[in-house]
């Protein structure tokens, strides 16, 4: 071959340095637990971390923050501040009115009339949330910079705090923003593709059991260890900039800063270094970003911003925040006819990126894995004098599968049936599968009935009831309850044209590139931007499988805008199940390529050609054959290419799914409640995920692990507690309990696979399952270990004081204290007594 | 061995990271809370948020980069509780990571046989995000088992091609 290959000088040095050219692959890379390429420089601390950034006269800004939820800005004098050592300037909003852009983006426009009120990176006429932001300091260091923020003087009039939602939509309430004359965002009203509810549950007649339940998702402050920065280097008489921010979305943060600012997109680069987690806190355009690109254009000068974990929780966004209203209409068999759902969103003072669409997800969740003939979803979005909400893993569909998977246990109980046989009567069977929801979404596939039974099995269900029933009847102070959560989920955000149905301000695609190079290395480019998935890793195996070389030949290039330009970024369990298969339908391309090269180098007919494990042979002569590294070699010399073929190996590829991604679980959870303590352990905790094809068994562990403490966390210990004057009461990680190891359970943890069929790797996404499907198991759990008491709802998080009042209080004790910021007892009936709020009709 | 004049004010992480640009040790909290800045003073596992520079004059101070006996490059040989982090798929982000194994050097100094209870508790001081702990925990265990001269408990990871992909029983 040698002499058809004719690659020129480069085939002589690989000639004397054989190890640079591949050996062949082995194969069997999808599926197999590589080990990360990550680790290394995350184990020894050589990471690139924003923070540590550091820039030839790069100067720290500082943000002063309102101390009050609202008031009005009568005056900011930065003077004094000024005046101290290290500072080189100060900026009231005013001050960077004509330059910091008009309003920060909100993306999602849920509705024609949606209020989206001009949200400045600094306030310039008032303050709406405690942490919102009022001036800058720059200075030479951090610690000159905070100083400084004590010398701004701010005089306020205070304005009467919005914390709860529904008195916020009371007439007469004060308006977060006055010109908006409502702090109502807007009114989605979704009816489903069903019957109508109403009408369902009144054909019903006398069969007919209805359970009300009021849930509230409390707020949760998402707490990536990583908090916030960004670094902005300018080139100041060109007027470019290039951005280093700990963000999820470098690509979506590059067009809406040029959208805001009016910096030209193409004068702008974004990079993401590593970035420590994110969970959808790192899924937006930030005022700080903003600040740190103006303040630099202003002065010329890099200009560095970290913030410290008590400004993370005020100044980034919070997850949650939902008032559930859910009725579900069964017939007395058990069979399910409807569900009412009325949601109050807790917007926050602003709108983010996509605040607004958050719950309105969630209309496509609630009925999850059910069938049902009507279905009514509305939500009610709400401004609060708090800071603004945003995505949080899972984003609506934690809240929606909590909702629905609690009732149902509700429903069973009013029923007086298994919530396990309720469950396995009413979903989707395998055989029904492609499934019309009634939310509109088709399901593609799956299997409930597999994932249970493995699960059950897993859990010993018959061993723990019967230990459940010795302990009730001997009226044991420790009480064992368990909780099911059967889930499902929508990932792979998203195809385009259903986004664009849902006035998202985007498309749903990811871009992938290959690029062969001479040594038959291979760098593959993603749009997907990692930040602690295992992307290097997971990405490498994909290649390496598709194109036939060795994993360890595969370099990633994500998260920068300069090397990898398009992309729609990392959030929505997306980046395998769209970003994934992207990159593998850009092997394909390449592959196309490689193949007439080599038949041409081969002296055969392109169909003769076959091609394995990174080999191109020709049928019936085996001795005919060429590695994809020698094609990549002799493609770079050029010395012997087909007629008119461009010398290039390279290969884009931009892909739209046609569905999203459904993967679904069972998860079973065992709780211990000591009655005399409140103090709830988790015994047991086993989950049997289906996500389809796996990549990488280890990552995909690690993913259900985290996603599960996640959920665990918001059943059980974190809320995010504001006080009647809009503060934030838990306002750091002395007061916001995020949980320790000793804190979470062992998990078991178990997968089922049923292969999506709307992508060609029958991948499905894991980074939000976990989070998902726990907190309702959990939940149920302890409600079930606390029915014999007459409780049948416990307001998250189910701390020992909520449980031991629920115990051992009286009916108004039991109505228990929940965050002001959703009223307190006004909505007691979440929790407590067992109220008849079921009705048999 | 640095001589430097710092501010009497300045915290050790804040001169560990500026001062002498060892960034390798990240900030997570500003209470206390998480343990990301944990280092070794003296050998003795230590929240360098907690501590004021000029405290550590005389102190002999061992960050994440140096715990590889200060080899840093390509193919150096990690500490045993590094490899057992990776083999043992104990991080995933990283952020937590080097404090997280600083506080499991000092613990296995302590406690070189723990139960998982007592590493549960052990690394309490010490938040991460990403993993439910479950597989930091594993690597803890590993790392003691290996430094007591057992040997490592073998992860998870695959050193052959799956033939196959199998859904596991």
């Amino acid at each position: 071959m040698t002499e058809q290959l004719d690659a020129g000088l480069v085939a002589q040095e690989i000639a004397e340095h054989p190890d640079a050219l591949s050996q062949p692959y082995a194969g069997g890379e999808l599926g197999r637990g590589r080990r990360r390429k990550e680790d290394a420089k995350l184990v020894t601390g050589q990471t690139n971390w924003t923070d540590n950034i550091t820039l030839p006269g790069l100067l720290h800004m500082a943000v002063l923050r309102s101390p009050m939820a609202h008031a009005t800005i009568v005056s900011v004098d930065v003077s004094a501040a000024l005046e101290m050592p290290g500072v080189i300037a100060a900026y009231s909003g005013a001050d960077l009115a004509d330059v910091m852009g008009a309003s920060m983006p909100c993306a999602w426009p849920v509705t024609p009339d949606m209020v989206s009120p001009v949200h400045t990176p600094l306030a310039t006429d008032a303050v709406r949330y405690v942490g919102d932001g009022v001036a800058v300091v720059i200075a030479r260091d951090r610690y000159a910079a905070a100083d400084a923020l004590e010398a701004i003087a701010v005089e306020y009039d205070q304005l009467p705090a919005v914390v709860d939602m529904e008195e916020a939509l009371a007439e007469g309430a004060p308006l977060v923003h006055e010109s908006a004359g409502t702090n109502k965002c807007f009114l989605f009203d979704f009816p489903g593709a069903g019957a109508d509810y109403a009408e369902t549950v009144a054909g019903a007649g006398d069969d007919v059991v209805v359970v009300k339940r009021r849930f509230i998702q409390q707020r949760l402050l998402p707490t990536p260890m990583e908090p916030r920065g960004v670094v902005v280097a300018p080139i100041a008489a060109a007027d470019e900039f290039t951005m280093y921010s700990t963000t999820q979305i470098p690509h979506i943060l590059r067009v809406m800063l040029a959208l805001t600012t009016g910096i030209p997109e193409h004068k702008l680069r974004v990079v993401a270094p590593d970035v420590g987690g994110g969970f959808g806190a790192k899924l937006n355009v930030y005022a700080e970003e903003i600040l740190a690109l103006v303040v630099a254009r202003k002065l010329g000068r890099p200009i560095k911003w970290t913030e410290s974990r008590s400004e993370n929780y005020q100044a980034t966004t919070h997850g949650r925040g939902q008032i559930q209203d859910i009725e579900i209409a069964a017939s007395k068999d058990g069979t399910i006819l409807g569900l009412k759902v009325e949601l109050l969103a807790d917007m926050g003072a602003y709108l983010q990126l996509i605040t607004p669409g958050v719950p309105v997800l969630g209309a496509f969740m609630f009925p999850a894995i059910y069938k049902m003939k009507a279905y009514h979803f509305t939500c009610t979005g709400v401004f609060t004098t708090k800071t603004p909400t945003d995505a949080y893993r899972g984003a609506g569909r934690p809240e929606a599968t909590f909702a629905i998977e609690r009732i149902m246990d509700e429903l069973a109980a009013e029923l007086g049936r298994d919530p396990m046989e309720l469950r396995k009567q009413n979903w989707i069977k395998h055989e029904e599968f492609p499934y019309d929801m009634i939310a509109g979404l088709t399901y593609d596939s799956g299997n409930y009935e597999a994932a249970t039974e493995k699960a059950e099995k897993m859990f010993d269900m018959a061993g723990l009831r019967a230990e459940q029933a010795r302990r009730r009847e001997s009226k044991d102070p420790v009480q064992l309850g368990i909780g099911i959560s059967t889930f499902t989920e929508m990932c792979g955000l998203a195809p385009s044209r259903v986004l664009g149905s849902l006035s998202y301000g985007a498309g749903g695609w990811e871009s992938a590139s290959i690029r062969m190079l001479p040594t038959g290395k291979v760098e593959v480019v993603s749009g997907a931007t990692p930040h602690g998935q295992g992307h290097h890793t997971a990405w490498s195996q994909i290649v390496a499988d598709s194109l036939g070389v060795p994993f360890e030949d595969v370099e990633l290039i994500a998260g920068d805008t300069q090397s990898s330009p398009k992309g729609m970024d990392t959030y929505g369990s997306r980046s395998l199940v769209v970003g994934g298969v992207a990159i593998h339908k850009a092997t394909g391309k390449v592959l196309e390529k490689a193949k007439r090269i080599a038949a041409h180098l081969l002296e055969a007919a392109e169909g003769d050609v076959e091609f394995e494990k990174g080999t191109f042979t020709v049928k019936g002569s085996p001795e005919a054959s060429l590695t994809i590294q020698q094609v990549a070699l002799a493609t770079f010399a050029a010395h012997n290419l087909p007629d008119g073929m461009e010398p290039s190996l390279d290969s884009d590829y931009v892909y739209d799914p046609e569905n999203f991604s459904y993967p679904h679980g069972t998860h079973l959870c065992a709780v211990e409640i000591d009655t005399e303590t409140g103090f709830t352990k988790i015994r047991k905790y086993v989950c049997v995920d289906d996500i389809g094809k796996i990549v990488n068994p280890v990552i995909v562990e690690g993913q259900i692990h985290g996603g599960l403490a996640q959920g665990i966390a918001q059943a059980l210990y974190e809320e995010a507690v504001y006080d009647a004057e809009g503060n934030l009461t838990t306002g750091s990680l002395v007061d916001y309990l995020v949980p320790a190891a000793p804190d979470l359970p062992h998990f078991d943890t178990g997968r089922t696979e049923t292969p999506a069929t709307s992508n060609p790797l029958g991948v499905k996404g894991v980074g939000e399952a976990g989070t998902i499907a726990s907190t309702p198991a959990v939940v149920n759990a302890v409600v079930d270990a606390l029915r014999p008491f007459g409780i049948n709802d416990i307001q998250m998080p189910a701390t020992p004081e909520r449980v031991w009042r629920a115990v051992h209080g009286d009916g108004a004790d039991r109505a228990v204290a929940g965050t002001v910021a959703y009223g307190g007892t006004s909505t007691g009936s979440t929790a407590g007594a067992a109220s008849s709020e079921s009705e048999a009709l | 061995q640095y001589e430097d004049e710092v501010e009497p004010r300045k915290l050790l992480t804040h001169h560990l990271r500026e001062g002498l640009g060892r960034v390798g040790t990240p900030i997570g909290c500003d209470t206390s809370n998480c343990g990301s800045c944990t280092v070794l003073i003296d050998g003795d596992s230590v929240k360098s948020c907690s501590v004021l520079a000029v405290q550590a004059d005389g102190a002999d101070i061992t960050t994440i980069q140096g715990l590889a006996g200060g080899a840093e490059g390509a193919g150096a040989e990690w500490h045993p509780v590094q490899k057992a982090f990776q083999e043992h798929h104990g991080l995933q982000c990283g952020y937590c990571t080097p404090g997280m194994i600083m506080a499991t050097v000092d613990l296995l100094k302590r406690n070189p046989n723990p139960t998982e209870d007592e590493v549960r508790h052990g690394i309490e001081g010490n938040l991460c995000r990403c993993t439910g702990y479950q597989n930091i925990v594993k690597a803890v265990l590993s790392a003691a088992s290996e430094l007591r001269g057992d040997g490592p408990i073998p992860g998870s990871f695959q050193d052959a091609p799956v033939e196959k992909q199998e859904v596991p029983a």
